[in-house]
């Protein structure tokens, strides 16, 4: 159900979805066809204030919204995740991370409230100062402990709209790993990408910081406009050949020596937003993502285990995205803990589940865990082997919900509402 | 600009309100809801626009019209433009079936939209000449079967539009009849969507160029234009057939 007015269209539905870029089953109704709310036209910004960044907003604003709005302005949300296309209210649910998270956490460490409609009906304000549990349980807890109404989240100050990047190539995993966490000493923004289909498992190092105004003089801002995919690409169109012929073309295009530069911000933060629609360049059977962290703990060697383990299975991973995390977050199911993570496009076919339990053994062994925003094929056991803090969530959620009347396709897989 | 806007909380509204807030435009917003006003009334402001001030007025009440009109030329003082997207739609079944519903609809989208309008341009002429924008329809291009009550709301609207426009002109009185298609909006959600359909934010450019230069008559997507100019070339018996 879509309209302006969330607070009324939230009544009685069993769940509130934002811009539906998940690429699992959090935002699907948990079953086939059952009403839930859309929030994607409450998206007024209630109140911004230029002294301190804090903003309060609809939770159906959109980070294409914001932006246009304010960077130019010299306001940028703390965090933002790979696209612009989502909602404040679905960054607290899935308490996004970005290339900062080293730095800057997730994005619930900036949030300052949340206004919910609780399972009760209630309505409820929470934050780190009132109604904590409830807080740390909705900041990554998959829009499941209310429906997000309003979020109150304090942007952070930049220098210009424009980002001062560098990048430079490594020739093998464990060195593009080292060098991806020595960089974060030094830069805001640091991110990697893998090409585990080649043996050595090679990547580029991307790092960048908000550039000075003066190395952006002359320059004159504006939003790039978009081009889309305008048909459903056949199925065959992505195979191991012309993925490896990709990996090659990116790796090589880029070249041995380090590149800098000012750019904008949209390639750097949001490289796929210029391409609309452009997952139907993986046809109707469309795809998914499988990412995890391979906490700290266990050791680079664990990360580096993982990679050959991926190369080793050839799952067709098209882009492999590494990126390390810094400390965890107070949000009871957030995913991000210190370690490495890695993000994989899985083109879904028949064997896509099987592959998905493959990875998650490796992952539960090594105590890492998966992110819940991306997750449409792990099984009940895996998932509680890989999260013992889920009981703790839930009985937060039972404290407001108790019959659990706001439920997702994904909590029913999960959690066990139908238990 | 200064710009005197009813129905700028809500759908093409609520997006052609925020293109001309970035580029600093002062409001006096009109609407039913004043809380829902003020909401917007902060949007605004965040996107760089000021609102002078947040006024009740109903399509439904035509004795809050003019009272409204006085109070946002008093908080504005000088008004370049008046811009009014509130509109009601509703299934064409629906307006079949529920004479009250129907009688709103027609209340709102044609007689009190006019009475408005009689209202503002007299106004806006008093003050040197302005812009008077409306959004009708391309609904009210031509009768079609599944949406003729809405339709001959918005025809009657745009005939008047027209006939203002060529009466005062000359004036100073720039008339602008807005004609969207089909935007996906709160007010369109149960709506079956056709295609060419698009959201507010792409049409909302267009349609501040529109106002700014004064374009008599303006279909938002353009393609509309040629999409209704074909939809009027067809025979009487195809329409009686086809139900779109």
């Amino acid at each position: 159900m879509v309209g302006e007015d969330l607070e009324r269209l939230t009544r009685g539905v069993s769940l509130t979805r934002g811009l539906g870029r998940s690429y699992g089953d959090s935002s699907l109704p948990p079953e086939r066809g059952g009403k839930i709310a859309s929030s994607r036209l409450a998206d007024r910004i209630l109140g911004f204030d230029p002294e301190t960044g804090v903003l309060r907003a609809e939770a159906g604003l959109s980070l294409l919204t914001l932006n246009s709005a304010l960077l130019e302005r010299g306001w940028f949300t703390p965090v933002t995740p790979g696209t612009q296309f989502v909602t404040l209210g679905g960054m607290v649910a899935s308490d996004v991370h970005g290339k900062n998270h080293h730095e800057a956490g997730t994005f619930g460490r900036h949030v300052t409230r949340v206004r919910l409609r609780t399972g009760g009906g209630a309505i409820v304000d929470a934050g780190p100062g009132t109604e904590r549990e409830l807080f740390d349980a909705t900041v990554g807890g998959m829009g499941l402990t209310g429906h997000i109404l309003e979020v109150e989240v304090r942007l952070s100050a930049v220098a210009s709209p424009w980002i001062w990047s560098e990048s430079e190539s490594a020739p093998d995993f464990e060195t593009l790993a080292e060098r991806l966490v020595d960089a974060g000493a030094t830069w805001p923004y640091t991110v990697a990408w893998a090409d585990l289909l080649h043996p050595s498992g090679r990547g580029l190092l991307v790092k960048g910081r908000w550039a000075q105004p003066d190395e952006a003089a002359g320059r004159t801002f504006g939003w790039p406009s978009a081009v889309s995919v305008p048909v459903d690409m056949p199925g065959w169109a992505i195979n191991p050949l012309s993925m490896r012929m990709f990996n090659a073309l990116y790796y090589r295009r880029h070249g041995r020596k380090t590149r800098a530069g000012v750019v904008h911000p949209q390639p750097f933060f949001y490289p796929l937003d210029v391409v609309h629609d452009w997952n139907r360049a993986y046809g109707s059977r469309g795809f998914t993502q499988y990412q995890c962290v391979i906490p700290k703990a266990a050791g680079v060697e664990a990360a580096a285990k993982f990679a050959r383990f991926v190369r080793e299975i050839g799952g067709l991973p098209c882009l492999v995205v590494v990126k390390d995390f810094g400390p965890e977050g107070s949000g009871l199911l957030s995913f991000p803990k210190p370690g490495l993570t890695f993000a994989i496009d899985l083109p879904v076919t028949g064997a896509t589940p099987s592959l998905v339990a493959r990875f998650n053994d490796v992952v539960a062994e090594a105590g890492g865990r998966i992110y819940l925003t991306k997750d449409a094929f792990s099984s009940r056991e895996h998932f509680r082997a890989m999260e013992p803090r889920w009981t703790a969530f839930d009985e937060v959620r039972r404290l407001w919900d108790p019959d659990r009347t706001i439920r997702s396709a994904q909590s029913v897989r999960l959690l066990g509402d139908d238990e | 600009m200064n710009v005197v806007f009813c129905g700028a909380t809500k759908g093409i509204g609520r997006a052609v309100a925020r293109h001309m807030a970035q580029r600093g435009d002062r409001f006096a917003l009109l609407g039913r809801d004043v809380d829902d006003l003020k909401r917007s009334g902060s949007d605004l402001e965040a996107m760089g626009g000021s609102v002078a001030s947040t006024i009740r007025c109903d399509l439904m009440d035509l004795a809050s019209i003019a009272p409204a009109l006085d109070e946002a030329w008093a908080a504005l003082e000088k008004v370049d433009a008046v811009v009014v997207t509130a509109g009601l739609f509703d299934l064409h079944e629906t307006l079949e079936s529920d004479s009250a519903l129907r009688d709103r609809v027609l209340t709102v989208d044609f007689t009190n939209t006019v009475h408005l309008c009689e209202l503002a341009g007299p106004r806006l002429l008093a003050g040197g000449g302005g812009t008077l924008a409306v959004v009708s329809s391309v609904a009210g291009d031509r009768p079609r079967k599944t949406i003729y009550l809405y339709g001959a709301a918005k025809a009657g609207l745009g005939h008047y539009l027209e006939g203002l426009d060529l009466k005062y002109r000359g004036n100073g009185l720039r008339v602008v009849n807005v004609k969207p298609g089909f935007i996906k909006t709160g007010m369109t959600a149960n709506a079956k969507v056709p295609p060419f359909a698009t959201t507010p934010e792409a049409i909302a450019p267009a349609v501040v160029r529109a106002i700014d230069r004064g374009t008599s008559v303006v279909y938002v997507p353009f393609v509309w234009r040629l999409v209704m100019l074909a939809v009027r070339s067809l025979p009487k018996f195809m329409m009686r057939k086809l139900n779109f």
